[in-house]
């Protein structure tokens, strides 16, 4: 019996390659062409110049970074990036936490309910959802204008079509559409806390916001580094929704570097510096994900 | 004096306590009804405005119709294309979404149970993929799939989503592959199983829950892909829906049918909405997975 189990395990270990070999290749195989290959070209790619007319691009070296700190557009683009990146996160994350918190501890009725509703708009997609509140923002048929103009507005506003007010408009659409995973996510951390917690805190007298900060707070604090990480790269992107809304317009005033990307390389055929540009991007992604997890390093309390 | 008598007669602090109490209870549930208000109102808003006629949508935004206009949804559907970008996208997503199951399932299943040279580098490498913005691979991309006669092509798109996808899938799939008990393996081979039996008959069942979650998530990414197939897609038949919608969006500003694209996004989300109400726990976690293993 042992002997047997002894074969046959040797047998498995001789031809443990007859499976591994086949189970990895293909995914291997299409990783490789399709991801890395293409990344590892578009940092060559962004030491190039190239219309795409010519077979082959012209190696310029870092002569497209050069321009890059020059470009008006870029430092437009990316300022509207990091506007996003303070605003979003933040305001995201306190709507979140704050009715995470009611529907866990608010002992409100329809929980389900509000789960199911607030969560939606992360199942639609980002098109769609640009497209609805194009609707909801348009200047004549929106409600939103009719609200305003009820509320005392001398003339419509046209949300979309103003640069002063259009960024934040998008943006808005972006907290409304995240806020409701977050919740869901906050929730299943906060479900994770022990009860008798916040029964030992209410039997000393803690009111409930003293809950949340002496308690929730504290020990959520690895799912809202997670949260910040996850909203700061989304911020950094923001292509799907400010495409459909605006394609960076009025006058530029909702480029980023994602639309901006796209117009230089697939609208003026840039496609050396449009590279550049992404590679820019991906630095702005890379360390800040890299500043949001040192920053927010604390200890994790055990529970 | 207008204070009733019964107040009176309790103690003073009491009777304040309880008033806090009821004060902030309406102020949770109040809390809790805007937002879904915030969230909820703007469908209804969109769904109703939908059978209305352009004249209506126009000047009475808020109005209910006042018949219902079915046409909207036939010229959304046919003369807008919806119903052929809907099935273009099937068309996409669903093979994606096979090919990527498969794949990353028998790689995660190696790199989670077997020892080789190699194994570590492997799941780096694939993890590495993770760590790039989408908008970097854009342009090599385009002119690889040109190269490859892979432009307006469905296959040439799923091939692509397929191997964007699999980095997650790979890691959240091998992270559940170790999970599984080793003895089942072992006990099995002793019976007489080939290793290819071992993987479909026992651990490809065992890992259900983890491949029902990646099916979600990635079915989610896949169908409201938008960069990729803006891409890859230039031809208009071959559009999938977030383009289509898109392009219909652009398109309305010069020639006024907002009735059939209120319809068209009516199309797109109530399907949506009712799979999402039906599996809701399942999507929650599967979506949320991303982030509490991430």
């Amino acid at each position: 019996m042992l002997n047997n189990a002894k074969t046959a395990w040797a047998a498995f270990k001789k031809k443990k390659y007859h499976i591994i070999i086949p189970f990895t290749l293909p995914s291997l195989a299409l990783f490789l062409v399709f991801v890395v290959f293409p990344y590892g070209q578009a940092m060559y790619y962004s030491l190039t110049k190239w219309r795409g007319l010519t077979p082959k691009p012209t190696y310029i070296g870092l002569a497209n970074f050069e321009k890059l700190l020059g470009d008006a557009f870029f430092w437009n683009a990316l300022k509207h990036n990091l506007i996003y990146l303070v605003g979003i996160p933040l305001i995201t994350i306190v709507i979140a936490l704050y009715l995470a918190f009611l529907l866990t501890h608010g002992k409100a009725r329809f929980r389900k309910f509000y789960r199911i509703a607030f969560f939606f708009p992360q199942v639609m997609s980002l098109v769609a959802i640009g497209v609805l509140w194009s609707f909801i923002y348009h200047p004549t048929i929106g409600i939103l204008s009719s609200i305003a103009t009820m509320l005392g507005a001398p003339q419509p506003i046209a949300w979309l079509g103003n640069p002063d007010v259009a960024l934040g408009a998008v943006g808005a659409v972006v907290i409304w559409q995240a806020v409701g995973f977050f919740v869901v996510l906050f929730m299943a951390g906060m479900d994770s806390i022990p009860e008798s917690y916040y029964e030992a805190a209410t039997i000393d007298g803690a009111a409930r916001w003293d809950l949340f900060w002496k308690i929730t707070l504290p020990l959520l604090w690895d799912t809202i580094r997670t949260a910040l990480v996850f909203l700061a790269i989304g911020a950094t992107n923001m292509f799907a929704i400010t495409q459909t809304m605006t394609q960076g317009g009025p006058n530029r005033s909702t480029d980023v570097l994602s639309t901006y990307v796209y117009e230089r390389a697939f609208l003026s055929g840039k496609f050396g510096y449009a590279t550049a540009v992404a590679v820019a991007m991906f630095l702005l992604a890379f360390v800040l994900s890299l500043l949001t997890m040192l920053a927010t390093r604390r200890d994790s309390l055990e529970y | 004096m207008a204070i009733p008598k019964r107040a009176q007669t309790l103690p003073a602090t009491i009777g304040s306590r309880r008033l806090r109490r009821i004060a902030s209870q309406s102020f949770v549930n109040f809390s809790l009804i805007f937002w879904a208000a915030i969230v909820i109102l703007p469908m209804i808003w969109l769904v109703y405005s939908s059978f209305k006629t352009d004249q209506e949508i126009f000047f009475e935004p808020w109005a209910l119709p006042a018949t219902l206009q079915w046409s909207n949804f036939e010229r959304a559907w046919v003369s807008a294309y919806i119903g052929r970008y809907f099935f273009n996208s099937l068309l996409v997503v669903v093979p994606s979404l096979v090919l990527t199951l498969a794949l990353s399932s028998m790689t995660a299943y190696i790199l989670a149970r077997f020892r080789f040279f190699g194994n570590r580098a492997l799941f780096y490498l694939f993890m590495a993929g993770m760590l790039f913005p989408i908008f970097l691979a854009l342009v090599p991309l385009f002119f690889l799939a040109k190269e490859l006669q892979l432009l307006n092509s469905y296959l040439g798109l799923s091939l692509v989503y397929t191997a964007y996808s699999l980095p997650f899938t790979i890691f959240f799939l091998t992270g559940f592959f170790k999970t599984l008990p080793s003895e089942l393996h072992e006990a099995a081979l002793i019976d007489g199983a080939n290793e290819y039996q071992v993987f479909f008959r026992i651990m490809l069942p065992l890992a259900q829950p983890g491949l029902v979650a990646m099916a979600i998530f990635n079915f989610l990414g896949m169908w409201n892909q938008y960069i990729l197939p803006l891409v890859l897609m230039s031809e208009r038949d071959k559009y999938v829906l977030p383009q289509g919608l898109s392009f219909l969006l652009h398109q309305q500003y010069y020639k006024n049918d907002w009735s059939a694209l209120f319809a068209a996004l009516t199309i797109i989300m109530l399907p949506t909405l009712a799979v999402y109400v039906v599996f809701q726990s399942q999507i929650q976690k599967g979506v949320t997975v991303g982030a509490l293993k991430g």
